[in-house]
């Protein structure tokens, strides 16, 4: 095996060819999930997501892929959630109304307010804050119409700009989730997938 | 803050690039992949790929195609021309492809809009109007089949029936302009772009960097190109910088 294995979990019909190439271009070794177990125990693990909430943690719950998760980032094991990956680490989303999400951050998603574009589709002003070590200011491609709009306690956060401020991204130790694609986010992105896949497992 | 998309347009027949053979800044002007590395080097921050292919084996590169940019690139790839199925955007989804654009097809049948927006996300799902100036009376209507059909649906009404389908994005070309070098209808994106939430961009016409300012003052959250890139004209750091200095926030080119 060359390069840095991060195992993929399928969280239904997304398009994960993006994220695979993503990750090679880090250097990184990507294979999808072959069962629920592999989340809790492989080194690296890999949340992407598109599509709704609701439909999301559905197919978490029943393929029995949101108990490993969740433990996994109770232990904060090295953990890659990108997009609707990280709104599935919240509690709860407004986009699925009495869904229960992995509960990894005390947060809600909400979505975004009226008079701006949804989908926010496109690149977007990124800001690092205090604490980030994983996380740096830039440009990073969005494709979302919900967001946290602040951070949970206990996450370092790096925020942007539409219709107000909203969480790009957040990380904790070796878990590191972004609201935007980091796999479509240019060098930029290619940047900080090398960063999070260097860290210690 | 969001900046204004500007997106490099490859059409491409048997996984050649058909348009633009007097581009000159590359060693090999019809091979799509070294044009779209080229041009996300130069600071594109999307690219869009529309398979014109005139017969149905050509067609079948396409997914070869797709498959190369797909590993060449680090920016959003959207593909068109040719999807009626909803099986037909999963491969190209699935060979790399992050939106599928939709366009004769969801014509003939919109509820194809809702399919691939519940089966793969509203994020993919991106619907291509070509709309035309009616001939008498007001406002534009669509046009299906590269043209050759007018539709007598309203253009402004389809946008907003597609957003309410699940589109997430509206592909809006000014059939009048499309090739005229004069710059897009700014009418009709100001139209289009006022009666839906959904971003759109525009497309048809551009020739120079002011006809991209003056899209994106009519409402357009971004601009697609053809010639003005690839016949070397203007290269995007110059188009990025007039419209910086415009006042449209952009992603700085590299």
């Amino acid at each position: 095996m060359s390069g840095r294995e991060a195992v993929v979990c399928r969280t239904g019909t997304a398009n994960l060819a993006s994220i695979f190439a993503g990750l090679r271009r880090a250097g990184g070794a990507p294979r999808m999930a072959c069962r629920a177990g592999e989340l809790l125990e492989a080194h690296r693990v890999v949340l992407p997501g598109v599509g709704a909430f609701g439909a999301a943690m559905a197919t978490l719950r029943e393929d029995g892929m949101a108990e490993p998760l969740r433990r996994r980032m109770a232990a904060g094991r090295p953990t890659l959630a990108i997009c609707v990956g990280l709104q599935l680490m919240a509690r709860a989303s407004e986009e699925s109304p009495g869904v229960e999400g992995l509960g990894a951050m005390a947060a809600t998603v909400g979505r975004f307010p009226d008079g701006v574009r949804r989908p926010q589709f496109g690149w977007n002003a990124v800001a690092a804050g205090e604490g980030c070590r994983l996380l740096a200011g830039g440009y990073a491609y969005f494709a979302n119409s919900y967001r946290l709009a602040a951070p949970p306690p206990g996450w370092h956060a790096a925020t942007a700009d539409h219709g107000g401020p909203f969480v790009a991204a957040l990380e904790r130790g070796a878990i590191l989730a972004c609201q935007f694609h980091p796999e479509l986010s240019g060098p930029w992105g290619v940047a900080l997938l090398e960063r999070w896949l260097a860290l210690p497992c | 803050m969001l900046t204004a998309r500007v997106i490099p347009c490859l059409d491409v027949d048997g996984g050649r690039v058909v348009k633009g053979i007097r581009f000159q800044g590359l060693r090999d002007a019809g091979d799509p992949v070294r044009r779209a590395a080229a041009y996300e080097a130069d600071g594109a921050d999307e690219l869009t790929m529309l398979d014109v292919s005139a017969t149905p084996q050509r067609r079948s590169n396409a997914h070869r195609t797709v498959a190369a940019l797909r590993g060449a690139l680090s920016i959003p790839l959207t593909v068109g021309g040719g999807v009626r199925t909803l099986s037909d955007a999963g491969r190209l989804l699935e060979a790399g492809a992050d939106k599928v654009a939709v366009n004769t097809a969801a014509v003939r049948r919109p509820p194809l809009v809702a399919e691939i927006a519940r089966r793969f996300g509203s994020q993919c799902a991106v619907v291509a109007i070509d709309a035309a100036r009616r001939p008498q009376g007001e406002g534009w209507e669509v046009v299906v089949h590269s043209g050759g059909e007018r539709t007598g649906l309203d253009a402004i009404a389809w946008a907003r029936e597609v957003e309410g389908h699940g589109a997430g994005e509206i592909l809006l070309t000014s059939w009048d302009r499309d090739g005229t070098r004069r710059g897009y209808d700014t009418a009709l994106i100001a139209a289009v772009a006022g009666a839906v939430s959904v971003p759109a961009i525009a497309s048809g016409g551009a020739a120079t960097p002011a006809h991209l300012v003056a899209a994106i003052r009519a409402g357009a959250d971004a601009v697609l190109a053809a010639s003005i890139f690839h016949d070397g004209d203007y290269g995007l750091p110059c188009v990025k910088a007039a419209m910086a200095r415009a006042g449209i926030p952009v992603r700085p080119a590299a």
